[in-house]
């Protein structure tokens, strides 16, 4: 009930509403921000105030989760445009993405029969890696333009560093698995 | 104290009194309560010197609970009635227990809730319980030494307990008469105890190898900030499988039958465990056994042979750090030091290999076993208010994915494991029936896809949800994880603006009226002490309201309210500081919550105030890096 709500996380974090984040000024002031607001501050004090200290603390951390990760930003900021974010209707007609989509997928699923196969994923998750910084460079150039062309596009990126973040997620499996398995 | 009130370094309001803190470590094996005494944190020993306090609980038909020493004593004459390793049982439920019943000799009857009591000469007990007697007795001890009774302690847990494990634990302080400041997870403790607050920037990994726990966690230290990044573990493996492996090895060696007595397999596992001690400072160890019918057997056991027998336990615990330290985004090569806690990490070969995985110097420099204690302490000083400008905080994270279940037995993640706490997160749901004014929902907890796989932590039933077509009604429920790293779900149908009430069934736990049935039992003293107990807590929370307001009005009244709102506000205090002195605790409850409602509003403006303050304070070079 006392959380501000109408507050935007750029805000909270005293931050321009922009795609470009300063990440070592955003872990400054989640610092400063979480030091007066935590409930480990407020131990001691009323229930209204821990009750008050736990949903601020909740809000600066859901504040931060979404500023540092730029798929959750981009995702904030077409919201904050007044854009809903809907998977199901950004289906991708880019084929050479979906070509890449369709090569990074079977690189991985043939990993385990490659002779290294630990040097192999490394070579897939640094290609997604870069395909997600070309995204996010391409990002930054749409939510700075800001028009209704330029957001559109910004939602057509999303929806494919999506796609990467997943794939980049079963990469970092496999890779744990290999570990695992190496190690008996 | 005023309220929300972020004070300037030395400014501090009242000079208040020091209060009675302390750090407690319940642990599988054994407990201890820890203080900062003069400035320095260390654990209190008994009136004999001893500072641990074996985790073991004895009852008997007719006489008192024996907790500790003497309990562990009788172990092997009276093993039915006396319960050792209790923490593997907390938040446990009746098949659960069975997979680790194995090796607990104890006599399990199905409880209500789903929680298994224990069958002992003094009557049924349930895990909580026994464990509220360990804590009594600390209590007891801390009191004794400092003088005084404890405004409040930190106790720690595993830091991958589930919600109903740590629920549980809160439930054992609680029953034990304490105010259970936080629940603090045992490697973050740790991580204090070393001091690495101060001075000291970096990733560290916290590998602790319990009694009967195993969890490692990777923390990030920036200006006295503890930020755990990722935490992982098994709950069911510690320094007591090592026991087992070498009773095993002791059995197959004597030829001793599975089926041996208690009294046998109690001897069994003290000469396994004492064999393992004198292992980490002896490159052998010769081994006595004297079973039932008088017979004895002798043996030797090397340290090489142990080490063979320990080897795959060790690379057990290997994959959760490989899982923490990609949960943390982090390679092994960029860990700068591990702390090492639990006693099993006395055992040469888990230095040697968690020293060879991490490539970094374990350390070692306080005694593992009281390290989380000291730690705990240090927190509850802080969290007592007794260092206001102590800059340290901690920010842990929820160690297991929440989740509900979702058609078809699948689980649908709700709040992802290793976010930060306190964290939310709401979700709507609708009816599928028209007229339907109830719903079910059952929250699980872990990583896996199928409900079953994952833990059951509670069933909701929604209820009062105003009748509406099917899929008219939108229920938005809220699920909070608080900085206990404890669930609690709250719901409103949104079209309405109705409050739905939710009725909450603890898959293997307590709930609130089984709690205040038990502090009721647990209290042999009549209904007036009960009311006398009532009407002090609620004198302290309105002395603790008073104080906060005026302090607040003082600081920052005529500038954020206009006259009508301070006139309410004044009224309403007015009312409380009447009913403070009298001696009817419900009243003064209803004045605390009517002063509440009148200053809502101006709790709300000072928060945004004061969080505007924290980011204009700073110029904006003042933040860069150095």
């Amino acid at each position: 009930m006392a959380a501000d709500h109408s507050t935007t996380h750029f805000e909270r974090f005293g931050l321009a509403k922009s795609f470009d984040v300063d990440l070592d000024l955003l872990d400054e002031r989640y610092r400063a921000s979480q030091r007066a607001m935590h409930p480990d501050r407020f131990a001691n004090a009323t229930d209204q105030e821990r009750r008050i200290s736990m949903q601020q603390a909740t809000l600066i951390n859901e504040g931060y989760q979404i500023l540092k990760d730029p798929l959750k930003r981009g995702r904030y900021l077409l919201q904050l445009a007044g854009r809903s974010f809907d998977d199901e209707h950004h289906t991708n007609s880019d084929i050479n993405f979906l070509m890449e989509q369709m090569e990074l997928r079977e690189a991985l699923d043939e990993v385990r029969n490659v002779a290294d196969a630990f040097a192999e994923l490394g070579v897939i998750i640094e290609r997604i890696a870069d395909d997600i910084a070309r995204l996010a460079s391409g990002l930054q150039q749409q939510f700075s333009a800001g028009d209704a062309d330029s957001l559109d596009l910004a939602a057509d990126s999303l929806t494919k560093m999506q796609f990467y973040r997943k794939l980049q997620e079963e990469a970092m499996e496999l890779e744990l698995e290999l570990e695992d398995e190496l190690a008996g | 104290m005023a309220l929300l009130q972020i004070s300037e370094p030395g400014q501090s309001s009242a000079p208040h009194q020091h209060r009675l803190a302390a750090g407690i470590d319940l642990g599988t094996t054994n407990s201890l309560i820890a203080s900062v005494r003069s400035g320095v944190a260390e654990t209190l020993p008994d009136l004999e010197g001893r500072h641990l306090l074996p985790s073991v609980v004895r009852y008997q038909a007719d006489g008192p609970v024996v907790v500790g020493h003497d309990a562990l004593a009788a172990a092997t004459e009276d093993p039915l009635n006396t319960i050792a390793s209790v923490k593997r049982l907390m938040g446990r439920g009746v098949e659960d227990v069975k997979g680790i019943g194995e090796y607990l000799p104890y006599e399990f009857v199905p409880g209500s809730s789903g929680m298994p009591l224990l069958h002992t000469a003094a009557g049924d007990v349930s895990p909580v319980e026994v464990s509220a007697e360990i804590l009594r007795v600390l209590k007891r001890r801390a009191e004794e030494t400092l003088g005084g009774e404890l405004s409040g302690v930190v106790v720690t847990v595993p830091a991958y307990f589930d919600d109903a494990q740590r629920q549980a634990t809160k439930d054992a302080g609680r029953l034990a008469g304490l105010n259970v400041l936080r629940l603090l997870n045992e490697p973050t403790a740790a991580a204090v105890a070393y001091g690495l607050d101060k001075g000291s920037e970096g990733v560290i990994a916290i590998y602790d190898l319990g009694g009967g726990t195993f969890d490692v966690s990777i923390l990030r230290l920036n200006k006295g900030v503890f930020e755990v990044m990722a935490t992982a573990g098994d709950t069911a493996l510690g320094g007591d499988d090592m026991d087992r492996l070498v009773a095993d090895w002791i059995m197959q060696q004597a030829g001793m039958k599975a089926d041996a007595g208690h009294v046998d397999m109690r001897r069994l596992m003290q000469v396994a465990r004492a064999a393992k001690e004198d292992l980490s400072s002896h490159s052998a160890s010769t081994i006595e056994l004297a079973l039932e019918g008088g017979t004895t057997w002798k043996g030797q056991l090397s340290r090489e042979q142990f080490n063979l027998l320990i080897a795959p336990l060790l690379e057990r615990t290997l994959g959760p750090c490989r899982r923490a330290l990609r949960d943390a985004g982090i390679r092994a090569a960029s860990v700068k030091s591990v702390v090492m806690v639990g006693g099993a990490t006395r055992v040469p070969l888990v230095r040697q290999r968690v020293a060879e995985f991490f490539a970094a110097e374990p350390m070692i420099d306080i005694d593992p076993d009281k390290v989380v204690a000291v730690g705990a302490a240090i927190q509850a000083d802080i969290l007592a208010g007794n260092k206001p400008d102590n800059e340290m905080l901690l920010l842990d994270v929820i160690p297991l994915s929440l989740g509900i279940e979702t058609m078809g037995g699948l689980t649908e993640k709700i709040i992802q494991r290793n976010s930060t706490i306190p964290v939310a997160r709401a979700q709507e749901f609708t009816t599928f029936k028209d007229g339907q004014t109830a719903m079910s929902l059952h929250v699980v907890q872990g990583e896996r896809e199928l409900v079953e796989d994952c833990r059951s932590l509670a069933r909701f039933e929604l209820r009062d949800i105003p009748p509406m077509v099917a899929g008219a009604a939108r229920i938005k429920v809220t699920f909070q994880v608080d900085a206990d790293g404890l669930l609690n779900v709250t719901a409103e149908e949104q079209t309405q603006g109705v409050s739905s009430s939710i009725e909450v069934k603890p898959s293997y736990g307590l709930n609130d009226s089984e709690i205040e049935t038990m502090l009721r039992d647990s209290m042999t003293s009549a209904a007036a002490d009960r009311d006398a107990r009532r009407l002090r807590e609620e004198q302290v929370e309105a002395d603790r309201v008073l104080e906060a307001l005026h302090s607040a009005l003082a600081a920052d009244g005529d500038e954020l309210l206009d006259e009508a709102e301070r006139n309410a506000i004044d009224e309403a205090a007015k009312r409380l500081e009447e009913q403070r002195g009298g001696d009817d605790y419900r009243a003064i409850k209803r004045a605390i919550e009517a002063v509440e409602k009148a200053s809502s509003t101006y709790v709300e403006r000072r928060m945004n105030n004061n969080i505007r303050k924290v980011m204009a304070g700073h110029k904006l070079d003042e933040f860069k890096p150095s």
